[in-house]
């Protein structure tokens, strides 16, 4: 039982990360993010090692996502026009 | 640099690692058995200082010194983003608004608040028994005092937050770490030595420094992520630049 317990965790964490690196616009990836948080903290409580679950959970679940988050908010507010989309621009940078 | 190149290099570099990195994996134990070498030895010496949690006991006693370094990163990411993120000159500083909030949001907040930091005091101050510990409870702790922006706004949040406070006590728990590894040098004859009585197996007071240790990365820890994200949040509410007028996409 608990064989498959960790199987399904290591799975849905390859899962999402892969999903997380795939996504591009970062206010998503945020998001994605912290669904990989709460996977990860999952396998780190399924392996025994609750510490490092709690540790997992409050970081990667709730901080890292809200620090992205807010800092996304803050850096694409700029007065353009409403329908103009803001996050086309800027993941330019890491990709070539 | 050619996208070739580097992709080239990449795969160079990818497949040395790879190679080393299986030639090592086989030598690891197995995954899975009953067999842990460096567990067994950890669980016997945090038993002879009667701490209950041996990760606790690894992090504050067995291993003190390594977190003494993990320590400062934290107050170095909070002194960092203190000095990127004050106020520009070209930055103007703009009050935050009350807001409207829905009745059962607030009565969420209200409730869960005063929950959550009692939860976040139980984890640190139950560290050397349960798992958590300072750096668990304290990050709960800091997320916990923003249910007040959540279930309530800005201003509400602000009155809870006396950042000077909160900006002395991140320093002296900082500081206060060493010391006690100095007191241990005194005492004991070695910088970070469990000097103190180690008390009854399993009880709150039992360990020795390690709760001490314990609190001081929890106040820590606490005092300097809300600093962190009182930072974060001051940019994006509080904050405006001078070529733009209308207020924010909220």
């Amino acid at each position: 039982m608990n064989q498959w317990l960790i199987g399904a965790a290591v799975a849905f964490v390859v899962l999402a990360a892969t999903t997380a690196v795939l996504t591009r616009e970062p206010a998503r990836q945020a998001v994605v993010l912290s669904v990989l948080g709460l996977g990860l903290a999952v396998l780190f409580a399924v392996l025994q090692a609750p510490d490092v679950a709690l540790s997992q959970l409050a970081v990667g679940t709730a901080l890292t996502p809200l620090l992205i988050l807010l800092t996304v908010r803050k850096v694409t507010r700029r007065p353009t026009r409403p329908d103009d989309h803001p996050a086309t621009g800027d993941d330019g940078q890491d990709q070539k | 640099m050619t996208a070739r190149a580097r992709l080239a290099v990449f795969l160079a570099a990818a497949a040395v690692i790879a190679a080393f990195f299986t030639a090592e994996c086989t030598d690891l134990p197995p995954f899975g058995t009953d067999s842990h070498p460096y567990g067994e030895r950890a669980v016997a010496a945090a038993l002879d200082r009667r701490t209950a949690n041996v990760v606790s006991s690894v992090n504050f006693d067995i291993r003190a010194f390594d977190t003494l370094g993990e320590e400062p990163i934290l107050f170095g990411t909070v002194l960092g983003a203190t000095l990127l993120l004050r106020q520009a000159r070209d930055e103007r500083h703009r009050r935050a608004e009350a807001e409207r909030v829905m009745p059962t949001t607030r009565l969420f907040g209200a409730l869960l608040l005063p929950v959550t930091l009692v939860v976040g005091v139980y984890i640190v101050a139950h560290g050397q028994l349960s798992p958590g510990g300072g750096f668990q409870g304290g990050v709960v702790l800091a997320t916990a005092l923003h249910l007040a922006y959540v279930a309530a706004d800005y201003r509400a949040l602000k009155k809870l937050r006396p950042l000077a406070v909160l900006d002395v006590a991140d320093s002296l728990a900082a500081a206060s770490y060493s010391l006690i590894g100095l007191a241990g040098l005194i005492a004991g004859g070695a910088f970070l030595k469990n000097v103190l009585p180690l008390g009854t197996f399993n009880t709150i007071t039992s360990g020795g420094t390690v709760p001490v240790l314990n609190a001081a990365v929890g106040v820590e820890v606490a005092c300097g992520l809300i600093a962190l994200l009182a930072h974060f949040l001051d940019q994006t509410i509080e904050r405006t630049d001078p070529d733009q007028q209308r207020y924010g996409d909220t």
